[in-house]
């Protein structure tokens, strides 16, 4: 049976759950005049038998589901013996070719025969395995049915053992949560450091000089791939502060004039038209900036006689700091409206003119807020990814000229994770060590920023 | 305008035969006059044709019921419903005969020559000496340090708070007390040197010893400026005015001296509130 | 201090009117000057992609006579279904353009000709015959996709000055295809096949349709996983939790995942979907998958503010009829609070639909023709198509790629037009 069906009978077996209990628990008080016998109406017996068939067979499915892929593998390469990945370059590719035979998408007349049996043995278990657990939950589903039913009575708390389960249900979803943090940690983490086996730690972030090519054929010389992330760094430092320089004046600039100055109709038309920024995707952004601002650019520098790289860091920076103006001003607004109107009435009390209010006392008291704002929108800046990888190319040069091409870390981390990849080659394993640099300084800029804004907002309130 | 023209008494503007205030509205060479004064909140009028003159060297206190208009009237004087969307005020208040509504006059100098005091003490998240030196610094008063030292110096003196911040001017000010926090609030109103002080209920956040010395220091800064006080509390406007109004529901029902009002009241109004039978 | 008079500050202040005044409007120009500018942005933007897309959505068609001629398809006049299938059909097309320009001699001048008109002329003329054999020996009068450099001539993108070296197109192509104009049998017609075709590598049989599909189905995975999740997470959190630890440390890590560049969740996918638990690759399942983890954090938060905005009085009156806890939630509160979490729903789900970068990770950045069937089928989704084509040197792709943007950007403003109405419409203020 198939992933869907069995979820089918899954909920088949709970709807009659439902039925069982709900008629159990009116038949033992007689119908519905001893309802009030009952503790609980008879919709939670129902719901109780329920949930006691349907939890258990869900857990058995996904412990299946998560399961099944690697056993059947181990299994199928164990039978097919050693000889046979010797023959293949990994045992990886061999398990993809006897998968791409088994599911039809190679014909199977033009394969080793060892991938045509490998391909038997495979389709062979995974119907005994979808069988089997089938049965399981068929099994287990049906006799949890009867054993709650055989357990109602009129003095079972079933609407409290309703809320119970309820509670752990969400009490889990809440929990889901950590679980990711948890998982992004331990999975970026434990391909990092089997890059920092290959990759002394000390290299990647001090090295200079970064060509992840590993040589292709063993008599290349000197191509053995240099993973020294300097350039990277210094390449997302450069277009994360071009976009800063862009975005924070215009974002605080705006957040003003919108809450201090405009009247309302401007506002109601000026801020709805800026948040659009903030919901046109970073795609259509990296196409803007590589098609348009570009070549705007760059026809620019011509005439003024610069030479502009046709993928600068300029363009990139420029096209994310329009991109993070929303974001800035928003935090700003927030930030600047949660200064008291007291502390402004003094200030026009004492014949202060609004930007003096503004500059000197609105400002200065949203201060610690609009930082931590402008720390998120930096760790926005850091880890935005399309714009980059389309506008800012792949050359890791090691400039501070704005017009000259750079790359990113995560213009990296893309480039070495499309395309086919073996993940024995520090070239893939050295995205993720990427990925956990960039993981771990961006949290520590958001833990940090969401800590000052949040005692600040605490001051006001 | 020139010193010389404040020598000069400004003249009495005459009052509307329709004005339904009991008592003297006007006086002698005022110094701020309100002349059917009407103030709407978007279609919501607010208060209704008020009529008083501002005197100078003296204490105007106004009382009412809460919601009456007391405050909103006190917020006209030196425009600070400019900042409030929607609101709205006809009628004419001039000082010193000309209109402060005026639409070529600067509202920065309005509230330069009229000072205001808050409910709650707002200074702002600076240093004490920083919250008094604002005012004198944005409009240029002082030409250098040693006089805007001298003028913060004077100032906390005047509001009586020089003994116990002298030490820690570089502290922020929103660390001192509620009271000393108002009195800094003071303090920051006189550097600027106005004319008139307005002051929106300046003790009902405070303690009655904080608000005992408010109170007497309301009392020598009369010699130098006029003051209009709104308070909610009758002893307090007995204590500390010469002449007091009587707001209710917008209307100004009487004006008089501060003696007279609470000894022999002539509204039926003014006499239920003050003997307590609402309030 | 007290040696100045009132008149001597008077005339101090407005000595300072004049500067102030300035710096005042100043300040209010920076201001205006910042808004006007994003604003700008915002046009300039939306005129650019505009400007340069809506022409992809008509495309040169050509008009041609057809003879079915069964010497060249079925010589034997078998009419197996094997030996439709392998015929030549572009022999038909040829023939048909040397029957319409019979000056043209010459191999190499022929080869110029033919390439007038897309290579999909031939798959349509198969689909044709396959399904009826009897159309052999007729004759028939079709329209067909123009090559997509004919299409650019016609929308003006080509520069006929220039010299014939640097043109995509030779001067007896341009001479063919404006007779073609001239008697009506090359126009630009309306460009169906865009909505309704899957990726090609050719500009113009290139189609949104498998993106679109493909972009649904992990949308559907994204929501029917994410809704649940959120709500049920933030119900607990702000009706359920108690104030300790583990709740503060749930709450830090929501919303700092909310704050976690969008390509780490790629990576995460990566590492634990197909690598650990060996899902398959570029399949909208996995998408959903990882999608789920972006926009859990924008849900809850959004649901919870939902549910704060509450008031504690119909918490207080639920408990005072002796309703559970649960029933409070379930009866009470959370219906009120329905409107703002399907508005913060729609919202993230907005986001899901033009996040590019994790997806790019886990694969689905194939080149994919056909539309997927189901949620395991190799899929990609509007934003990586979007990405792939802007990535393509081709001239015709650039006007295919600003017209996607285009179709995802009707999209996003559906979806946000929708949450706004339901905040207007339902939310309620206490």
């Amino acid at each position: 049976m198939s992933t869907s069906a069995l979820l089918l009978l899954i909920a088949a077996m709970a709807v009659l759950g439902y039925w069982l209990g709900k008629h159990r628990s009116l038949a033992l008080v007689g119908g519905g005049r001893g309802i009030r016998q009952l503790h609980s109406l008879p919709g939670y017996y129902g719901l109780l038998t329920a949930l006691w068939c349907a939890l258990p067979c869900l857990a058995i499915l996904l412990v299946w589901l998560a399961g099944q892929e690697s056993v059947i593998t181990t299994l199928v390469l164990r039978g097919l013996g050693t000889a046979a990945t010797s023959e293949h370059a990994s045992s990886g590719l061999l398990m993809n070719n006897i998968r791409n035979v088994a599911a039809g998408v190679i014909p199977a007349d033009g394969v080793s025969p060892q991938v045509q049996a490998g391909a038997a043995e495979y389709l062979r278990l995974r119907s005994i395995s979808a069988m089997a657990i089938s049965g399981v939950i068929l099994a287990l589903g049906l006799a949890a049915l009867f054993w709650v039913r055989a357990r109602i009575a009129p003095q079972l708390r079933a609407r409290n053992a309703v809320e119970a389960i309820a509670e752990k249900l969400l009490l889990a979803c809440s929990t889901l949560a950590v679980f990711v943090t948890l998982g992004i940690v331990l999975s970026v983490a434990y391909e990092s450091i089997r890059f920092f086996h290959s990759v002394p730690v000390h290299d990647f972030l001090f090295g200079i000089e970064w060509s992840p090519q590993t040589r292709m054929r063993d008599d290349q010389i000197g191509s053995s791939g240099s993973f020294g992330a300097v350039p990277l760094f210094l390449g997302t430092a450069m277009i994360s502060g071009i976009a800063m320089l862009v975005a924070v004046p215009v974002g605080l600039f705006s957040a003003i004039y919108l809450s201090e100055y405009a009247n309302r109709r401007f506002r109601s038309v000026a801020k709805p038209l800026l948040e659009i920024l903030a919901g046109i995707p970073t795609v259509v952004y990296g196409f803007f900036a590589a098609l348009t601002v570009g070549p705007i650019l760059r026809g620019f520098g011509e005439s003024v006689g610069l030479e502009v790289a046709s993928e600068s860091a300029l363009a990139a920076g420029l096209v994310m700091g329009i991109m993070i103006i929303p974001f800035v001003s928003s935090l700003a607004d927030d930030m600047i409206t949660a200064v008291p109107q007291s502390l402004r009435d003094g200030a026009y009390a004492l014949g202060a003119t609004r930007s003096e209010t503004i500059k000197q006392v609105v400002l200065r008291a949203a201060l610690p807020g609009i930082v931590g704002g402008v720390l998120l929108a930096v760790s926005r800046a850091i880890g935005e990814t399309m714009i980059v990888v389309m506008a800012a190319g792949l050359a890791a040069n090691m400039t501070a000229n704005p017009l000259d091409a750079v790359t990113t870390v995560t213009v990296q981390i893309v480039t070495l994770l499309t395309g086919d990849q073996e993940f024995d080659s520090p070239k893939t394993l050295a995205a993720f060590a990427l990925g956990l640099v960039l993981f771990l300084v961006t949290l520590s800029l958001n833990v940090f920023a969401l800590y000052i804004v949040r005692k600040y907002r605490e001051q006001y309130e | 305008m020139s010193a010389e023209s404040t020598a000069i008494p400004v003249p009495v503007l005459p009052v509307s035969a329709a004005c339904k205030t009991v008592g003297s509205v006007a006086v002698a060479d005022p110094l701020i006059s309100a002349r059917d004064v009407n103030v709407y909140y978007g279609e919501k009028r607010a208060i209704m044709d008020v009529n008083i003159d501002i005197a100078r060297n003296q204490v105007l206190a106004m009382i009412g019921p809460s919601g009456c208009g007391k405050s909103t009237f006190l917020r006209c004087l030196n425009r600070m419903n400019d900042t409030i969307e929607g609101a709205r005020v006809t009628g004419l208040i001039s000082m010193e005969g000309s209109d402060i509504y005026d639409k070529r006059k600067d509202v920065v100098q309005l509230r330069a020559r009229i000072g205001m005091v808050f409910q709650k003490p707002n200074p702002f998240p600076k240093t004490i000496y920083e919250n008094v030196a604002y005012g004198p610094r944005i409009h240029g008063l002082a030409a250098d340090r040693v006089e805007l030292d001298e003028i913060v110096t004077t100032s906390l003196r005047r509001a009586g708070l020089w003994d116990e911040v002298k030490d820690r001017l570089n502290n922020p000010g929103t660390g001192l007390s509620g009271g000393q926090q108002q009195r800094l609030c003071i303090a920051r109103t006189i550097a600027v040197n106005p004319e008139v002080i307005l002051m929106d209920e300046p003790c009902s956040a405070l303690d009655p010893i904080a608000t005992a010395r408010i109170e007497d220091l309301i009392d020598e800064l009369r010699a130098s400026y006029a003051i209009v006080i709104v308070t909610h509390s009758m002893q307090q406007a007995a204590r500390v005015s010469q002449r007091t109004a009587y707001f209710h529901l917008g209307d100004l029902i009487e004006v008089g001296e501060t003696d007279r009002i609470f000894t022999n009241p002539r509204h039926k109004l003014t006499e239920d509130y003050i003997t307590g039978r609402f309030g | 201090m007290s040696s100045r008079t009132a008149a001597d500050t008077r005339l101090l202040v407005e000595k300072s009117l004049r500067r102030r005044a300035w710096a005042e409007r100043r300040f209010r120009a920076y201001g205006l000057g910042a808004v006007l500018l994003g604003v700008v942005f915002v046009f300039f933007l939306f005129a650019s992609i505009i400007s340069k897309g809506y022409t992809a959505f008509l495309q040169a068609r050509v008009t041609l006579d057809i003879f079915y001629d069964p010497a060249a398809i079925d010589p034997e006049g078998t009419r197996q279904a094997e030996t439709l299938a392998m015929a030549n059909y572009s022999a038909l097309v040829r023939a048909a353009l040397r029957e319409k320009f019979p000056e043209i001699e010459g191999n190499a001048r022929r080869r110029a000709l033919y390439a007038l008109v897309s290579s999909s002329a031939a798959f349509e003329l198969q689909h044709r015959v396959q399904a009826d054999p009897s159309l052999l020996g007729q004759r028939q009068r079709l329209s067909f996709l123009a090559a997509a450099n004919v299409d650019q001539l016609l929308k003006g993108k080509i520069d006929r000055r220039l010299p014939e070296a640097n043109r995509v197109l030779t001067d007896q192509q341009i001479a063919c295809a404006d007779k073609l104009v001239n008697d009506g049998q090359l126009k630009l017609r309306f460009n169906s096949a865009f909505f309704t075709g899957g990726d090609s590598r050719e500009p113009e049989q290139a189609g949104v349709w498998g993106a679109v599909v493909g972009s649904m189905y992990t949308l559907a995975v994204t929501l029917l996983l994410s809704f649940p999740i959120g709500v049920a997470a933030a119900i607990y959190l702000e009706e359920f939790a108690p104030r300790n630890r583990w709740t503060d440390l749930i709450e830090v890590n929501i919303n700092n995942l909310a704050a976690v560049p969008s390509i780490v969740f790629g990576l995460l996918g990566l590492a634990m979907f197909l690598n650990f638990f060996g899902m398959p690759r570029s399949a909208p399942l996995v998408g959903g998958f990882v999608l789920t983890l972006l926009t859990l954090p924008t849900i809850i938060i959004a649901s919870r503010a939902a549910l704060k905005a509450v008031p504690p009085s119909i918490r207080e009156a639920a408990f005072g009829m002796g309703a559970s806890r649960l029933q409070m939630v379930g009866h009470h509160v959370l219906p009120l609070a329905m409107p703002g979490i399907l508005t913060g729903t729609i919202i993230g789900m907005a986001r899901a639909l033009g996040e590019t970068a994790p997806l790019l990770m886990i694969g689905m950045v194939a080149f994919i023709v056909n539309v997927p069937r189901s949620l395991a089928d190799p899929a990609t989704v509007l934003p990586v198509q979007i990405y792939l084509w802007a990535d393509s040197s081709e001239r015709a792709f650039l006007e295919r790629t600003s017209a996607a943007i285009i179709v995802l950007l009707a999209f996003l403003i559906v979806m946000n037009a929708a949450a706004v109405i339901l905040r207007n419409r339902f939310e309620r203020r206490w």
